[in-house]
């Protein structure tokens, strides 16, 4: 599918008067800005609790290597396994591996961004394994072969009519006339019908939002279960990580706990958080009989000692994104890979080379609301900037950040994807015709061609904006 | 560097990107003095408060997250509690009891309208009874871990998920929780903590707030004012 300009102006269009699509950004905005207000005016030590969690990701970040060694052999002590990989492909392998050892037919998927940035279901079903996941919102998406659109609320692009209509798509074994017109219906078939599959599962595969360097523990924090029922069930559970998720303490862990939450959705604690520390013990009656932790680098030791490093603070817990502008105008599919929202326009770029992504700190408008409720005080608009300086000045030297890697495998690896992720990106930012005012210095345009174009050059696009940003400042 | 793994590569890159080599004698002895003797970096005032206070406020953060509560004067009394909430919500009293030397100790033989089994939950279990480990006040969390008497599906595959906890189980802060659970477990933690604050949710629908996600649809706790 070639675009053509002319798609694109019928394809705003269409978007201008796509309801469907606005109500779901409308209820994105006015949902997480109330709830984060509320819980922080809760708790009055929470300013001071956002300078402790810098300060105790400065220190670990500062000597990583000497965590990241600490945990690996508390894992092993407690008789797991940690396995180190480099790329995506080297995760994305180590994880077939151990599920071949199982001869694992379906694997259950508690919800992880790290599983998104390397493509793994994909990779899984190519290999013949059927991967499901399990967090409702992912578990949407799948089934509508979409990428999530936030990092915490994947389907919030979605309104509840979509959904039923996938569901009577694909539970094509349920009576047609059932009623589903009600969310309490979606979710209890999706219930119904994700139970045995959690019970089914050979492997399960969860994220990390923490690793505990004192412990050996992993960390989990969901508010559905799923990820819970997902490591619990199946023989094997494989915790997938990127390397900065690690934390010295439990009680450094506790602090940043205190962040998370009401940060993310304004709740004063999610529902769950668990720990696990290694595989069963032997006399307990439930828990997987093999645990084993992949831990990905994937450009992450490369940020360490530049203006980038700060970006390791990020804790995704999304409050970026849902206080954006710009964000809230496109939606987070036009941003073109699984990190959306200005920490996805900082960490894309590092994540997945300058030279296909450097367009992404353009979509800004410098307002500094990112910053300003970003628990961990990560200086975004800074750095973004400095992206826009680097690309300008192409001082990036080649080894520095290994360019592509990540985002053209993953689009290589999912053809359909890409299609849902560019026929989309064309109608969110229709949604820019009625702002034009407001974002006038967006190229977005600029971005959502690089996606079409692939690997078109954005030179041109940015040099103008770079000059027009030096002028006025 | 043909030979060398993916780990000591990474390793490595850290290490070349931070501009030092790998931390060794003082500077190491002193990280490892931070994990091993780890302190809170702080906690909430709101936490640090007399321990009636403590359980007041655990009540109240616990029922603020739809966890609902109901409270004995003995542990003799919970039996009774149970059969209680069960016909209250016209849930059938069929339970599965988690297989705690105490819990089952208990006088259930007293309830003869309960129908009672022990072990893991299983499909389709409709209704778990476990202990707790502690509870945390300052935000109605439970802290549940796992172990022979202490299944962890019990707390995630029902419908109903009742927790049996002793007001002086409570403690102010997840700290508290931490320092206690190291002090009962020393040099391994459980294979599973499980820190619970209220029912299972979710918000993926058009961020209508809905209970009963994967996990229990009902959270309950019995609290035993010892
Ligand atoms: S950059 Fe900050 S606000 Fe954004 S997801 Fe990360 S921690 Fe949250």
């Amino acid at each position: 599918m070639k675009p053509t300009s002319h798609a694109f102006k019928s394809n705003a269009t269409t978007a201008l008067h796509d309801e469907r699509l606005q109500r779901a950004l409308g209820n994105m905005r006015s949902g997480f800005q109330d709830k984060r207000l509320a819980a922080i005016d809760k708790l009055p030590e929470f300013e001071t609790l956002r300078d402790l969690g810098r300060d105790i990701k400065n220190h670990t970040l500062e000597h990583i290597d000497f965590y990241l060694e600490r945990f690996e052999s508390k894992v092993i002590q407690n008789g797991g396994h940690v396995h180190w990989a480099r790329t995506p492909q080297e995760a994305r392998e180590k994880i077939l591996e151990i599920c071949r050892s199982v001869d694992a037919k379906t694997v259950t998927k508690g919800k992880s961004m790290i599983a998104e940035e390397i493509a793994l279901n994909d990779f899984l079903e190519e290999s013949g394994i059927e991967p499901i996941e399990t967090d409702l919102g992912e578990y949407i998406i799948q089934i509508r072969k979409e990428p999530p659109s936030h990092i915490i609320a994947p389907a919030v692009h979605l309104n509840q009519t979509d959904v039923e209509e996938s569901f009577r798509k694909i539970h094509n074994d349920l009576p047609v006339d059932r009623p589903l017109s009600e969310p309490r219906q979606l979710l209890d078939e999706a219930r119904a019908k994700l139970r045995n599959r959690f019970i089914d599962a050979d492997v399960g595969i969860t994220g990390a939002n923490f690793l505990i360097a004192e412990t050996g523990s992993t960390v989990i924090v969901t508010n559905e279960g799923n990820g819970d029922l997902t490591q619990t069930l199946p023989k094997i559970h494989i915790v997938l990580a990127s390397l900065e998720k690690v934390v010295p303490t439990l009680d450094d862990a506790a602090t940043i706990f205190r962040l998370l939450a009401r940060s993310a959705t304004g709740q004063e604690m999610s529902v769950y958080t668990t720990f696990s520390t290694g595989p069963k013990r032997p006399e307990d009656l439930d828990g997987p009989e093999q645990y084993h932790v992949v831990l990905l680098d994937n450009g992450r030791s490369a940020m360490l000692g530049t203006e980038f490093q700060e970006m390791l603070r990020c804790i995704r817990c999304a409050a970026c994104m849902n206080h954006c502008p710009v964000y809230s105008a496109v939606g987070g599919h036009a941003y073109g890979w699984v990190y959306p929202g200005p920490m996805g326009a900082v960490l894309t770029p590092t994540l997945v080379g300058v030279q296909e992504a450097g367009h992404l700190p353009n979509a800004s408008t410098f307002c500094g609301r990112c910053e300003s409720v970003c628990p961990m005080r990560i200086p975004l608009p800074k750095m973004m900037r400095q992206w826009r300086k680097r690309e300008f000045e192409k001082k990036l030297s080649p080894g520095t950040f290994r360019a592509g890697l990540g985002l053209w495998a993953f689009f290589a690896k999912r053809p359909a994807l890409y299609q849902a992720v560019t026929g989309l990106a064309m109608r969110v930012l229709g949604r820019f015709g009625k702002d034009k005012g407001r974002f006038k210095s967006l190229p977005l345009a600029g971005g959502w061609t690089s996606v079409r174009d692939m690997p078109a050059p954005q030179g041109r696009t940015f040099q103008q904006l770079y000059r027009d940003k030096k002028r006025a400042a | 560097m043909p030979d060398m793994s993916s780990r000591d590569q990474i390793l490595a890159g850290i290490r070349r990107s931070l501009g030092r080599t790998k931390i060794e004698g003082e500077q190491a002895e002193a990280l490892t003095r931070r994990l091993e003797n780890s302190q809170p970096n702080l906690i909430p005032q709101r936490a640090q408060r007399p321990h009636a206070d403590q359980v007041r406020l655990f009540v109240e953060m616990a029922e603020g997250v739809q966890t609902t509560v109901s409270r004995v004067a003995s542990a003799a009394d919970v039996p009774e509690a149970v059969a209680d909430y069960l016909k209250q919500h016209n849930l059938p009293a069929e339970l599965r009891l988690a297989p705690d030397e105490w819990l089952t100790g208990l006088p259930w033989a007293r309830k003869k309208t309960l129908t009672i089994k022990t072990g893991r939950a299983e499909e389709p279990d409709a209704v778990s009874v476990t202990p707790a480990f502690a509870g945390v006040a300052e935000t109605g969390t439970l802290m549940l871990t796992s172990g022979p008497g202490t299944p962890t599906t019990l707390n995630l595959l029902p419908e109903t998920h009742m927790v049996v906890l002793k007001a002086s189980q409570v403690v102010g802060a997840y700290e508290d929780g931490w320092k206690k659970l190291r002090e009962a477990y020393p040099g391994q933690l459980p294979r599973t903590v499980n820190y619970i604050t209220g029912p299972s949710r979710t918000g993926d629908i058009e961020q209508k707030i809905l209970m009963g996600a994967h996990g229990p649809r009902r959270l309950h706790i019995v609290l035993i004012d010892d």
